[in-house]
């Protein structure tokens, strides 16, 4: 049963990041209240805009009387939803009432959740789930703050604030199985952390595309591949299903796929592994 | 003027969001740069949860919160279900806090 949440989350598990969210949604409200900001900021900033982060860092500055820089910095916490989207415009598909909505809803937790799952059917009902719970629970939390004031205590204090991280490390760790994945992505980190104390909010994490950068230099495995492109197109050749926008994950899923329930195995569909080789040769 | 700047911050979150989905569509990716993406995704997720783990504003987060995700990130590693990864991190940084640990 170790691996359930790797191959499909599960409704508890969701249901777990929805209370969380409740929860810090209800302390959002409540942060409202006590920096004597009017009741309606705090839910229509949930609806409108969203964005947990965001709202946390723009609220301190509206009591702080300065919108405009409200403004900037959470649009500038926000910059990351960009790549997000275009990592997730595959599961969101083409229809226009999707696409619109689901833009909306995209949240980090949704992103990952959505990345760690394997099939496209998978990832497409894993976002909408994530999606819809984690707006619904965001919402009423809010609301719930509102109304409640002080009383919905410090979420700190539950210990929720190591909640979110180390529910993302969760559900980024498969990926993290691909070597070059886990380059990128220890190095991005590291390079946030670095960055936290110099840089304005936001820029640290965007920074962590910085990382890619590590793909540049020569393979330590493979040390005929000595550039970018051919440090690619061996991974391509080495059948990793690289036209698909999820190739990473998909590969490093089907490599664990052992480890996995009995579900597991199958899913992955052969194409994904025998289509990209053929056109990369092209 | 605060519930223009709630609308602001709305519209550009918003169009931030949709651009990268619509993006995708436009921009003609080879397949090495698609492979790319979800790696760009990681890195982004990973800054997240470090700097979410390891810092408060621009300061250190004391002792509780880096060991409850530690301790989170440990059981994730040992494949232990999700749902108790959360509730593990959340309960061990808790009981410091409780304990009079920063």
């Amino acid at each position: 049963m170790g691996t359930v949440y790797r191959t499909q989350a599960r409704p508890r598990d969701v249901a777990a990041l929805a209370a969380a969210t409740l929860a810090v949604g209800a302390s959002f409200g409540a942060i409202t209240m006590a920096y004597g900001l009017p009741a309606w900021l705090a839910p229509l900033m949930s609806v409108v805009v969203f964005a947990g982060g965001a709202q946390f860092l723009a609220v301190g500055l509206f009591a702080a009387g300065n919108p405009i820089a409200a403004v900037f910095a959470g649009l500038l916490l926000n910059a990351r939803h960009l790549p997000f989207g275009l990592a997730v415009a595959d599961t969101l598909g083409t229809r226009w009432r999707d696409r619109l909505i689901g833009s909306h809803l995209m949240t980090d937790e949704v992103v990952a959740f959505t990345l760690a799952e394997r099939t496209p059917a998978a990832r497409r009902k894993v976002y909408w789930l994530v999606a819809i719970s984690l707006v619904i629970a965001w919402n009423v939390g809010v609301l719930l703050g509102v109304l409640l004031g002080g009383a919905t205590g410090d979420p700190d204090a539950f210990g929720l604030d190591a909640a979110f991280p180390a529910g993302l490390i969760a559900l980024i760790l498969p990926s993290l199985r691909d070597r070059d994945t886990r380059l990128v992505a220890l190095t991005g980190a590291a390079l946030a952390v670095l960055l936290t104390p110099v840089l304005p909010a936001g820029l640290p994490v965007l920074a962590a595309l910085l990382g890619l950068l590590v793909l540049l230099f020569p393979s330590r495995r493979h040390p005929a591949a000595n550039d970018s492109t051919a440090a690619v197109v061996r991974d391509l050749s080495a059948g990793a299903g690289a036209s698909d926008l999820t190739a990473a994950v998909v590969r490093d899923l089907s490599a664990g796929a052992g480890a996995n329930g009995p579900a597991a195995g199958p899913v992955v569909p052969a194409t994904v592994f025998t289509e990209p080789a053929e056109e990369n040769r092209c | 003027m605060l519930i223009a700047a709630v609308i602001a911050l709305g519209v550009g979150t918003y169009a931030m969001r949709l651009s990268g989905v619509l993006l995708r569509d436009r921009l003609e990716l080879s397949p090495a740069v698609q492979r790319l993406l979800p790696m760009a995704a990681a890195a982004l997720l990973a800054a997240l949860a470090g700097t979410a783990a390891l810092m408060a504003g621009t300061e250190f987060a004391g002792v509780a919160r880096p060991a409850g995700v530690a301790v989170g990130a440990l059981l994730a590693w040992r494949k232990v279900p999700f749902v108790l990864v959360v509730v593990a991190a959340a309960t061990v940084a808790a009981l410091l806090r409780l304990a009079g640990l920063p």
